[in-house]
């Protein structure tokens, strides 16, 4: 089971932080997990100009062929300006339509404000349903007061955490088999 | 119509379409050689000639797996080994060439066969070619809208002054040879999207469009607009040919068909596209009002017809050699298409001579 964990802004330090205590999680939870981590802030990406991702080169189709490769994603992600990071998005953009198909994708947010909590429900969500995702509904919301000297402080964060790093890993799973099921019938 | 070389009265003109594709067969993980890959082209197309099809073409791609970057060469190399069947490119990427060289090879070719070259003009679907050969992605849609005028300006003129921002301009340049009856047809590639199909339509040029997989109806409201665009520049769809392409391949039964070719579409098209045919949108593809023609003979006549009924198209092509398809199955499926899918084609869609 492949899954990639990517960290969607280039600047800040808690989304960061957070996908590091995931990280460690599911490492040591699922040893079995062929675990990628990506962090934005680690490459130059440059922004989609509609090409086929085989296309790109560098580190654009690093990430590019890592995500497509996945079978499973949690995303990491700020909030800037009332919605994702534009990094994040680009991201998105690089990849075909149906990109998501048959992948397990959950999610966690880092914002500055309680104010931003519906916005990845509103703005994230529909983008992982129309490229396909089979998208893990609960996600975590984590907020500045939840750190201290870049360490998560909150306990509740840290159980909505590890829940999160579960649900992906059995879901995977889950739909691995479900996904074989339904293709054993087609007989070809 | 009879500019392009089609007359309706014969019916559906049925054909082949190869992309020049150069994979591996996943059945064996092994791959042919590049060599023996253009000479089972030609054998294709001498073969599909013997069991009485319409017409043949090759495509131009310039990346890894492919091996007929050099389609004109391949194809003139066709028009020598057969006599009667129309030879095209599926195809040609004229945004990365020079029109006035796509010309002289076609119109060379159209002699060489004695009045048979087509030319499909398209914009590629991967890019790699634009570096290769010099081109700024960036013009992706001016090259191509360019060129492809140009091309058709060369077509319509022996003597052409022309000028344009991504070639040096033409004085009173003579052209040649010309083809043999003056002209060819030139159409224009389409990969799907309506948007490409009404600028096809505002040129007034005939379509070929690309259609894997989907439902029937959904093309044929892509070649509605493509019409109704056609009729609001005034120009007359009556007399603008389409042709649809897409995969075909046939057994004696629809689950064995499925089972022979879809490991090598899924793997070709991972190898090439980066993202495999899902599963299940290919066992949809099973469906009658579904354009994906794979199944048993019967099956896929009757899919073509009702096809035919919803688009009134002109030619249908069929791509049945992608992702290492062994040739010894080609044959099978060339001997299916002459004794069983083309008769029944030419009967139900043939008009009467009287009419």
């Amino acid at each position: 089971m492949k899954i990639v964990g990517l960290s969607g802004s280039n600047v800040g330090s808690k989304t960061r932080t957070t996908m590091k205590y995931v990280s460690e999680k599911l490492t040591s939870q699922y040893p079995h997990v062929d675990w990628t981590f990506i962090d934005l802030a680690d490459y130059t990406v440059q922004f989609s100009d509609g090409r086929n991702y085989l296309d790109y080169e560098g580190d654009t189709a690093y990430i590019t062929k890592t995500i497509m490769e996945a079978d499973a994603i949690i995303i990491g992600t700020p909030i800037f300006q009332a919605s994702i990071p534009a990094t994040l998005k680009n991201v998105f953009d690089l990849l075909p339509i149906n990109a998501l198909q048959d992948k397990i994708v959950s999610f966690f947010v880092t914002a500055g404000t309680s104010k931003h909590f519906l916005i990845p429900e509103t703005q994230l969500k529909p983008i992982l349903s129309y490229m396909k995702a089979q998208t893990v509904s609960t996600y975590v919301f984590i907020q500045e007061k939840d750190f201290l000297n870049k360490e998560i402080i909150n306990d509740d964060i840290i159980f909505r955490l590890n829940a999160l790093v579960e649900d992906t890993v059995m879901l995977t799973d889950t739909y691995k088999r479900i996904r074989e099921e339904k293709e054993s019938m087609y007989d070809f | 119509m009879e500019q392009y070389r089609i007359n309706k009265n014969n019916g559906l003109e049925f054909g082949l379409y190869t992309l020049g594709d150069h994979l591996p067969n996943p059945q064996t993980g092994q791959r042919i050689s590049a060599q023996q890959r253009i000479h089972e082209i030609i054998e294709l197309a001498k073969l599909a000639e013997e069991a009485g099809l319409d017409f043949f073409s090759v495509g131009e791609s310039h990346q890894d797996y492919f091996a007929t970057q050099a389609h004109t060469v391949v194809l003139s190399a066709i028009a020598q080994a057969t006599e009667k069947i129309k030879i095209s490119s599926s195809s040609t990427i004229i945004s990365t060439l020079d029109p006035v060289r796509v010309y002289e090879d076609f119109a060379t070719i159209d002699l060489i066969s004695g009045g048979r070259a087509e030319i499909i003009a398209g914009r590629a679907s991967r890019v790699g070619l634009f570096d290769l050969l010099g081109y700024d992605l960036s013009d992706y849609e001016a090259l191509y809208e360019e060129k492809f005028d140009l091309l058709l300006k060369i077509n319509e003129n022996e003597i052409v002054n022309w000028k344009g921002d991504f070639r040096p301009a033409l004085k009173d340049a003579r052209v040649l040879p010309r083809p043999l009856d003056g002209a060819l047809p030139i159409w224009r590639a389409v990969g799907g999207h309506p948007s490409s199909a009404v600028k096809a339509g505002a040129a007034g040029v005939p379509m070929q469009i690309a259609m894997l997989a989907g439902p029937t109806q959904h093309f044929k409201e892509t070649i509605g607009m493509y019409r109704d665009t056609a009729r609001q520049y005034g120009h007359d769809p009556e007399q603008l040919p389409v042709a649809t392409a897409g995969f075909f391949h046939v057994a004696e039964t629809t689950q064995q068909a499925q089972r022979e070719v879809y490991p090598h579409i899924n793997e070709g098209m991972k190898l090439t596209n980066g993202a495999g045919f899902p599963k299940r949108g290919f066992a949809m593809g099973a469906d009658r009002r579904n354009v994906l023609n794979v199944g048993s003979p019967q099956e896929v006549i009757e899919k073509i017809l009702y096809q035919h009924e919803q688009f009134d198209h002109q030619r249908y092509i069929g791509q049945m050699d992608f992702g290492g398809v062994p040739f010894d199955q080609l044959m099978r499926n060339i001997e299916w298409i002459g004794k069983e899918v083309l008769p029944a084609i030419r009967k139900y869609t043939k008009k009467e001579a009287d009419q």
